[in-house]
Formats: C-alpha cells, structure tokens, sequence
C-alpha cells in the first residue's frame, strides 16, 4: 500500500502541469480507484478547502503548501491497526473520568468542616465517660479529690525572713546570736562544740568506757529486777522477804553487839513510830485518800491492793515490839503472817533489848477460851517454829535453787510442788498426836486457797473466804450484806459444835469443816480488837448483786400484777374478736308491710324467716388452732398512714423494697465498725476547701489504675431475695 | 481446790480517764432488740422533722450596690472573696466572712454586662455596655494611687458576657460574635460567628479547657472547640437560653437555663435531646451555676427565687425565697460546695446554705455520726408517705405557689387535649413526642 501511495504521488506530482483543478479531480479519482481495488471503503480524509488558501488576495495560489512532502511522515511507523484507535482510546478513558465538580459554597463547605471538627471533639470528650460513671456509680466521693499536702517552710527560711523590730526583739536577737545559738542543727553550740574538742583522746576513751559500764551495769540490774519482778511464784516472794527480814536482824544483832547504844536508840525509835502511830491514826482508812480508795477498791484492784498496803503498815507500825513465849505465841498470828519486825525465839533469847511487855492475855481470848486443847495446838506450833529454823537454812538453798533454775533455764513448776512436799513432810513430822491432825490438815487447804503475803491481806480476806466456797454462799453473802454478822452467825453454831468435834476427834472433813471455821472466826474477833476501824471496801463484784435482782424478778413482777388476770382478759378478747368476726345477718323485715301495724305489734314470725337474710358462714379464722394468737385479718387503718401504698420507683419486686426496709442500720444492731460504713455519706466535702474541677491528671491516673482518684467502690446493685417456691 | 469466782476485768470497763467515753458492751442479738424497724422508722421520722425544724438556710444579705446586682464572679484561691458588678457600672468585692464590702470601684459606664476572674486570682475582666473590656487588680491600690485598670480593650460592639480560660491566658467574649483574646493583645486572636444574633453568655469548659459554649438569642446553644477555630455544632431549642453552666465534674455535661421556666441538661456528644429536663420554675430561669461536685446545679429566675436541682432529677429539691428577694439574675455555689449567693435585682447579694439545715462549724466525731446515721433513715425510710410528707414540705409565696398550681392545670389541659386527639384520629397519625423531645427544634450541624 504504500508503494501505491508512493506511486500516486509520484503520479500526482507528475500531472502537475495539467492545471489545478484537473489534477485535483485526477487524483480524488485516482485515490477512488486505489481504494476499491482494495476492496473496502475507506474514509474520506477530511479536506479542508479555504478559501483564503485557494484563493488569495494577492493571486498567488498557495495550493502547493498541503502538499508537501515531510520526511518525518515518511519515517511514520508502519502500524497494523487503524490510526482513530488512539482516538477512540482518549475517548473511552475521558468517558470513564467523572466530570470535577463545582467547587462548594462557603456555607457548605463551613459545614463540612464543623462536622468534621464536631467528631473529632466528641471522641476527644468521650474520653472522660469511664471516669465519669466510675463517679456517678462510687459508693462514696471524698471532695476535693487531690489532698494538698500543708507544706512546711523550713525554720531557716522563716527565722531569715524574720527581722526584730522592737528593742525587745533585737535584744534578744542580739543576744542569740551572740551565743550563736544554732538554728539549724540545735544539738549544739560552736562552745560546745569546741570545749568537746577540747577533751583528749585517752580521758575520752576512759569516760566512754565508764559510761557503758555504768549503762550496762544499769540494764543488767534492771533486766534482773524486772526479772525477779516477773516471778510469780508465792513461795518465792514469801521466802525472800523472809530472808530480808532475817538479815534485817542480823544487822541489828551486829548493831547491838558492836554498839549496843545505837541499838537501843534504834528500838527506841521504833517505840516512837508505833506511838505516833496509835496517836495520829494517819495510816487507817479515815483519810481523804483512804476514803476515794476505798470507793474505787471496788473496781481498781490497785487501789485495793494500795489499800491493803497501807493497812499492813498500819498493823506493822502499831505492832508490839515484844518477845513472845512459846506457848502464847501460835494462837497469836499464823506463820505465813509474822509481821516483819516479830522475832523468832531463838532469837529474842539472845536479843535482850528484843524482851518488850508480854502481850496481854486479854488480847487472846480464844487461848482462854480452848484452854483445854490449847496445849496440843501449842505444842505443834512450837514444834513449827523448830520447822522454821530449819527452813532458815532451808530457804536459803532455796532462793540458790531458783536462781539455778533459772539459770538452767528449767520450768520453775517442780519447785512450789516440791516445797509443798517439803511442808507435806515437815507437818507430819512430829509423832501424830490424833487431835492435832486433823487441824493442821484443815489449815493447810486455807492457806493455799488464799495465800495472804501479808498480815492486812486479812481484812479483805475474811470477805474472800465466804467468797471462795459454794456458790450458795455468794448468794447468801450478796443479801446480807455486813460481813460481821455473818461472822457471828458460823461463830455461834461453832461453839455450839466445839465440843463434840473434839469427841469425833480424827472425824472425816466434812464434820473437820466446822471447826475451821470457828478458829477463822476466833482470829478474825482478835484482829477485830486490835483493830479500831472497819474497812468499807465492798470487795464483791457487781454482777452478783444483779444477779440476785434477776431471781427476785419473778417475785416482783407476780407481786406487780397480783390483781390481773391477764390469760382470762386474754381469752375474752379473743372470743370477742371471734363474735365481731362473724359474718352478722342483714335484717330486712319491714313491719306493718302487708299486715296491721301499730303499737305492740310484732311483724310474724313467718315474715321475719322470709326477711332475715343470712350470710353465707365466715371461712374458719386462721387463728382457731392457737390458742395463744388472736389473728386479725383487718387492714390496720392507724398503720396505713405510715405505709407505702405503691412500689418504689428504683425497686422492682416489693421482696427488694422489704429486704430495704428490714436490715437495720443503726448502732443498736450493729457493731460500730458496721454502723461507720453502714452510714457512710455518699459526698464528703470538707468546709474551707476549695473543690478543683476534674483535670488531665486524674484522667490519667483513674486510667492507670494504679491509684484511684476518688475512693470508688462499685455499688452493689440492690440483692433481691429468692423467691421461695411454693 | 481452786474455785472459780464470778469476776471481771476492771480493764474492760473502767476508762483510763474521766474524758474517756464510758465503755458500753452490747449484746447485739436482734432477739434482745427486738422491733428494729418501727424503731428505726420512729428515728426516721423524728430526724426528717428535726431536719425541717432547723432548715434555716439564709445566712446574711450583703448590701451596698446601689443598683441591680447584675453578675458576680468567684475568686478562683479564696473562698472569701466574691466579686459583683451592678447595672450602675460599679464592682465591688465583698468579703464573706466579714460580710462586708471590701473594695469598691466604678467600672463602666452603664451595665457591668460581664466579669470573670483570672485562673489565679491576682486579676479579673469586666465588661460593660461602654463597649470596653477592663482587666482589673484583685487587690486594691495603694494608698494614693488611682483605682484605674491594667489594660482597657476598646471594641466596635457592646460585649455581653465575658469568661476566662481554666489554665491559660486567654479569655472569650461575646456580644454580635464570639471572640477569643490573648491577655497581650488588644485584638482576638479569633472570632467564631454563626447566625447574626447576639450572644447572651459565653462559658468555658472547666475540664477540656478549649471547648466554649454559647447561647445567643435566636433561641440557639452553640460549642466553640478554641483549637479547630470553628464552631461545632448548634441546637435549637423552643425559646431563648439565657446562660449555660459547664459540670465541673463531667467534661461533656452542660445545663442551660431556658426562658421556658426551664434548665436542660445535655451531653454534648448528643444534642438531639437533652439528658433531662429540669422543670420547676413559674418563669424565666436567668442563671444557672453547679456545685463544684458535679451533683447538683443552683439556678436564678424570674419568679424571684433560687432552686437547688439535683443533676439526676427532673425536679428541684430546695427552693430558697425571702419577702424581698426580686427577680435573681445571677447566682453562684461557692467553691467548697457549701453556700449558694445570689444576686437579684433589689441590689443586695444574698448568702444561703446549700444545704438548708446543715449545722454550721465544726462537729464533734458523735455528732456527725449521729448526722450520718440520720441521713442514712430519712433516705432508706423516705418513700414512706408520712416522712415523704414532711421531708417535701417548703413554704412558698403566694405568688409562685398560684403560678404552679395554674401551671399544673395547663399542662393537665395540654396533656388531656393530645390524648383526646391521639383517640379520635388515625392511629400514629398524632405520635407521642417524648418531655425530652418536646424543647429542642433543631440540630444544625
């Protein structure tokens, strides 16, 4: 094809000379003819045909320039498809793009923006919606959230600040600050400081190391003391201040052999002592102070125990300096009660000072008195004191023998036992005279049953020995109240019994009791003697005496209600409530309806049958079957004034709002602990505090969860109680 | 023989000292306390009345405005100080526990429209209806020196309302558009308009401190975000909203006092309907202010009261009125969430207990518990219709009292007419349109 292209323009070019039109028409027709040899119709190439081209203003025919030959078009590429492909391609990919909009007005585009800007601030704020229900929901809110912690200026700052104004102040300014008191580290001044400097190392040193001797010395002394204090052990205490008694008297022996003169002003003082005592009363309980004691004694064991104290030393400052005889000596005091400054025989034998008056007979009736057995009695006790020189030696390896145990570091359990056996044997000791035995039997269960450490402790005693046995006679004691009568009474009943007891002789314990209690009674009338007050310390706890109200209750209720009958008043209320309760029947009879009327007149009997109309039977009532119960099925109508006629909004079942209602918040049901958090409010503000809005901080820490802003708990949603099935 | 004797420790029941409380040991087996809930319910009962009895909550009227206290500002550090400008131009600040004017000043010239003070209290704004923006000292001037502002902004439009940023140096106005100002410069650094009316009240948001709300006057709320520099988005309500008030405790809750006698609570992610609507006003609310708990709101109206709502309840739960309150136009809750103090129209500031029969000062560990534990009875037993009684008891005046009652009867006569035509017309052609729905016209985005 495109030799013939080539060829027709060749044939073109050639014909030239033909004349314009003439070649034209000759190649259109040429071109005609080249195309049906081909056999297909071919498009006609746009022509264009100007007039401005063809004909020319200046004549000169321009119809050459078309024609021309570009070598570029020669070099065209040889293409198999058609040349409008490229065309129609353009055509497709423009159909395919959408037409660009017309750009938006400024309302709409405003528009889009805010909703845009509106999004993006919604999600920012809804942030805040965990913390925010976290607080809407928390059971309790303590406001303001953050605690500002009161910060402390530091004293320096302050005292720099502060500057003296008044003379008064720049005196004593000027004064600190001439001693150059320290303001910062107040231990100590630059005077000091340099007189410790001063010190040498050696006199130093020395001083260090008396000082921690002396300190440790202190705490080795204290932790003993504290120690022995810890001990409880009554035998031990009993026999330490014995064995401080007794080297009391050493002392004194020694005093009175190197300087007999000083002894005797020692005895002399002691007279004096007792005689001021006896004069001035001071230490009875008629004072101030024994009086509030004696009102507190009741429920301070301390102030009894001071009490007590004060009454021993008492005892002991009124007591005699004398010597005892033998035989005197064992209806006087009981061993364990030897006041501190009685002396031992052996001892007052030696001690010739020591030989005061002998004690008056008048003082122990109940010698007199058990005149006839008081030998035998006598003759143990003597052989007691023998027993007690003994133990001098004895309780000395004893204390040795607590130490060691300590020391050993063994339970000090064995050794009370083994003093007990230590007595055990010593009591039987001397051949058995039958009387005897059974009194010194007697005694020793006293004894362990109320170990008195002191003589005073006797006083209080005589209350505690009725305390300790049956609980009757708790009872007893609680309803009479003075302790003297009460001591009369067993007194009495135990003279009566003296005699027999000493036929029944080696009799069981139960007979062997009376007897005791006779003694007791003998020593308490000599220590009343001696004694000119008594004490008014009420020793018995106070839950006897209600408890002796509560039996007597009864009594006093029946006595209350002695006219009422209240089961019978009971039974006819009932049975009126039942009578109301029935169904009454309505009573339509109209009289003179259909019959003759008038005064007197009854309506007939057939008429009232017609007329009467009966209500069905009442349905049984629900109490019929309890005797004790009146059941009225009535709405109360007082009561409904102060009901809730409909279901709360927040509570969806009346078994929720009942469950509500029913637990009791109050402190009379609950513990305080339970009340403070039963109660609890749900905001706490604080008056003078100034409530900061939520800020990007609590954010982040609610969000971490480390540390919770607010004190939240959830709140528990209200529990609703199972529904029982039926 | 040992014997056990009946004994107690002295320990546990005698005190230490005579100021020690007396040891009580309880037994708390209910069968020994028998009728615990009547009991309680009797406590209930008493504590509800005793509540009533001491309700005394105004506490001291502050006077010395000669005109219409027409706003007021808190001070930002100290709970003493409050600051008021009056219709005459004239600021003064008051110390509360004096009750006594502490400084005054002449500000503008006319209304003093707007003042806020500085986040950190050393100075506070003002504007008025002479066009001009003041920033004043917190403290007053020295002897011999002149009252005179630190700066003065002079601007083309009268300024209506003006609040401070929570954390930065900037504050917004508004009068014909919303406009943000450094404290440096003596023109905004933005304005926001949408719409052409006046804007009555501006506020920033105390949390997200770059969110501004706005009500102007073609009855619309519109949210400002200071960072986008373009509004957000705008709701229609049925009539005007005079003010709007942030929760302090909740980012995207805020309460717009509405002349339609009343508040609505919205969230501002949904505008399409409020989160509730309070209603108990009888006419125009003119301000509203929350407790700095977030709980609950105070508001100022027309109807010459102050209302305490609840942020949760549809109804207010105390109303406060004296004989000669006037209308109330502007009102605060202090920022330890105990005093209310409103400003009215008779010129006198008034200071009230926000919580009515509170006991002042400081409680004894008993009595407060004995407070709590009252508390606690008249909200477990407050269904109960005698407490109920008691407990919702408050005085009116007669005014207000006639207002609610004819209210009532509209709104019954409302009601009963959309029932009535609901019934003789098509069904759903007549829908119900929820209490929430009902105010809000539009949405404009």
């Amino acid at each position: 094809m495109a030799e013939e292209w080539l060829g027709v323009e060749a044939a073109g070019s050639g014909g030239e000379e033909e004349g314009p039109e003439d070649g034209d028409r000759r190649h259109r027709q040429l071109l005609e003819a080249v195309s049906a040899l081909s056999g297909r119709k071919r498009r006609k190439l746009a022509e264009r045909s100007e007039a401005s081209v063809q004909v020319s203003e200046f004549n000169v025919s321009s119809k050459g320039a078309g024609e021309k030959l570009v070598l570029s078009e020669l070099l065209q590429p040889i293409r198999a498809q058609s040349a409008l492909s490229s065309v129609k391609k353009q055509l497709s990919k423009v159909k395919q793009k959408k037409a660009v909009e017309l750009p938006l007005s400024k309302e709409e585009r405003e528009r889009v923006v805010r909703e845009a800007a509106y999004v993006k601030t919604s999600k920012d704020v809804g942030k805040w919606q965990p913390l925010v229900l976290q607080n809407r929901r928390a059971e309790q809110l303590v406001f303001p959230l953050k605690q500002e912690i009161a910060a402390v200026a530091p004293l320096e700052r302050v005292v720099s600040a502060w500057k003296p104004r008044t003379p008064l102040e720049q005196e004593i300014f000027g004064l600190l600050h001439k001693t150059q008191q320290p303001v910062t580290d107040p231990l100590l001044t630059p005077q000091e400081k340099a007189s410790l400097q001063a010190m040498s190392l050696e006199e130093a040193q020395r001083r260090r190391a008396e000082l921690q001797k002396a300190r440790v010395l202190q705490s080795y002394y204290e932790a003993k003391a504290r120690r022995e204090k810890k001990i409880k052990s009554k035998k031990y205490h009993r026999v330490l201040k014995k064995s401080k008694r007794r080297k009391a008297l050493k002392e004194f022996e020694l005093l009175q052999k190197s300087d007999p003169e000083a002894a005797l002003a020692k005895l002399e003082e002691l007279e004096q002592l007792r005689m001021e005592e006896r004069m001035s009363l001071k230490h009875q309980n008629k004072g101030k102070w024994a009086r509030s004691r004696a009102i507190m004694a009741k429920y301070d064991l301390e102030a009894r125990k001071a009490m007590q104290e004060q009454l021993a030393r008492n005892k002991e400052l009124m007591q005699k300096v004398r010597v005892e005889l033998p035989e005197e000596e064992p209806g006087d005091v009981p061993e364990e009660d030897l006041p501190p400054v009685t002396i031992p025989v052996s001892a007052s034998r030696a001690n010739p000072w020591m030989l005061g008056k002998p004690s008056d007979p008048a003082k122990e009736p109940e010698v007199q008195e058990a005149r006839e057995d008081a030998a035998v009695p006598a003759a143990v006790e003597s052989k007691e004191e023998e027993e007690e020189e003994e133990e001098v030696s004895e309780e000395e390896a004893l204390l040795q023998e607590f130490e060691q145990k300590r020391h050993a570091r063994q339970r000090r359990v064995g050794s009370p036992e083994q003093h007990g056996t230590d007595e055990m044997e010593a009591v039987p000791d001397p051949p058995g005279d039958s009387s005897v035995h059974p009194i010194c039997d007697e005694e020793q269960p006293s004894a362990g049953m109320e170990p008195p450490p002191q003589a005073q402790e006797e006083i209080l005693l005589s209350e505690q020995l009725h305390r300790v046995q049956t609980m009757e006679e708790v009872e007893a004691l609680a309803s009479k109240e003075p302790s003297e009568e009460q001591e009369k009474q067993p007194a009495a009943a135990g003279a009566e019994e003296r005699a027999p007891r000493q036929e029944k002789g080696k009799a069981g314990a139960r007979p062997a009791k009376k007897p005791t209690a006779k003694e007791k009674m003998i020593r308490l009338e000599s220590v009343l003697s001696e004694k000119p007050q008594e004490i008014q310390c009420p020793s018995l706890p106070v839950v006897m005496e209600e408890e002796e109200g509560g039996i007597d209750q009864r009594g006093v209720i029946s006595e209350a209600f002695a006219g009422d009958d209240v089961v019978a008043d009971f039974h006819r209320e009932k049975s009126k409530a039942e009578q109301d309760g029935k169904p009454q029947a309505v009573n339509l009879v109209l009289p003179g309806w259909g019959e003759w009327g008038g005064s007197g007149l009854k309506p007939s009997a057939k008429k009232i049958k017609r007329f009467l109309i009966k209500p069905p039977p009442a349905p049984p009532r629900k109490d019929q079957h309890l005797p004790h119960v009146i059941l009225s099925e009535q709405r109360n109508i007082h009561a409904v004034a102060h009901q809730v006629s409909e279901l709360p909004f927040p509570f969806e079942k009346h078994q929720q709002f009942e469950q509500s209602i029913r637990t009791p918040v109050g402190p009379t049901w609950n513990t305080q602990r339970a009340f403070q958090k039963l109660t609890a409010p749900r905001v706490i503000t604080r008056a003078g505090h100034i409530i900061q809005p939520l800020s990007a901080e609590d954010l982040a820490s609610a969000a971490s969860g480390a540390k919770p802003v607010l004190e939240t708990a959830p709140k528990q949603p209200p529990r609703c109680p199972q529904k029982r099935a039926r | 023989m040992r014997v056990k004797v009946l004994s107690r420790n002295p320990d546990d029941y005698v005190r230490e000292t005579k100021l020690d409380l007396q040891r009580v040991p309880r037994n708390y087996d209910p069968v020994l306390h028998p009728f615990e809930v009547p009991r309680e319910y009797t406590r209930a009962l008493n504590a509800t009345k005793l509540e009533r009895v001491f309700a005394k909550p105004f506490l001291s009227s502050l006077d010395g405005h000669r005109d219409g206290v027409n706003c007021m500002a808190k001070h930002p550090k100290s709970l003493s100080t409050v600051l008021s400008g009056a219709c005459d131009g004239e600021v003064r600040i008051w110390n509360l526990t004096k009750r006594q004017c502490i400084r005054t000043l002449q500000a503008h010239e006319g209304f003093v429209r707007g003042m806020c003070a500085r986040f950190c209290g050393t100075s506070f704004f003002t504007v008025g209806d002479d066009k001009t923006v003041k920033q004043w000292k917190m403290e007053s001037p020295a002897y011999g020196e002149e009252e005179e502002p630190i700066h003065t902004i002079l601007g083309k439009t009268v300024y209506t309302g003006i609040d401070h940023h929570w954390k930065e140096a900037v504050f917004a106005t508004c009068g014909q558009q919303v406009d943000i100002w450094d404290e440096q410069r003596t023109s905004p650094m933005c304005s926001f308009t949408w719409g052409f009316d006046s804007i009555s009240s501006v506020k920033f948001n105390p949390i997200e401190t770059y969110l501004l709300g706005s009500c102007a006057s073609d009855r619309n709320i519109v949210l400002y975000d200071m960072r986008q520099s373009t509004p957000l988005k705008k709701v229609i309500l049925n009539m005007r909203t005079n003010t709007l008030c942030w929760n302090p405790m909740e980012a995207f809750i805020f309460t717009a006092a509405n002349e339609d006698y009343n508040l609505y609570t919205f969230d501002m992610r949904f505008l399409s309907s409020p989160v509730m609507v309070h209603m108990d006003h009888v006419s125009a609310v003119l301000d509203v202010d929350y407790s700095p708990t977030g709980k609950e709101f105070v508001s100022a109206s027309f109807d010459k009261s102050v209302r305490i709502f609840p942020v949760d309840k549809g109804h207010s739960r105390e109303v406060y009125h004296t004989k000669r309150m006037q209308h109330v136009i502007t009102v605060k809750w202090t920022s330890d969430s105990k005093y209310i103090l409103c400003g009215s129209d008779e010129m006198n500031i008034r200071l009230w207990k926000a919580n009515a029969s509170e006991k002042l000062g400081v409680l004894a560990p008993r009595e407060k518990a004995a407070m709590n534990y009252n508390q606690k009875l008249k909200e477990k037993f407050q269904h109960h219709p005698q407490i109920k009684r008691i407990a919702r008891h408050r005085h009116l005046p007669k005014s207000i009292f006639c207002q609610i009652k004819e209210q009532r009867i509209m709104r019954e006569a409302r009601r009963r007419k959309e029932l009535n035509r609901r019934k003789h017309s098509k069904p759903g052609s007549v829908p119900v349109v929820p209490e929430k729905k009902k105010h809000i016209v539009a949405v404009v985005q």
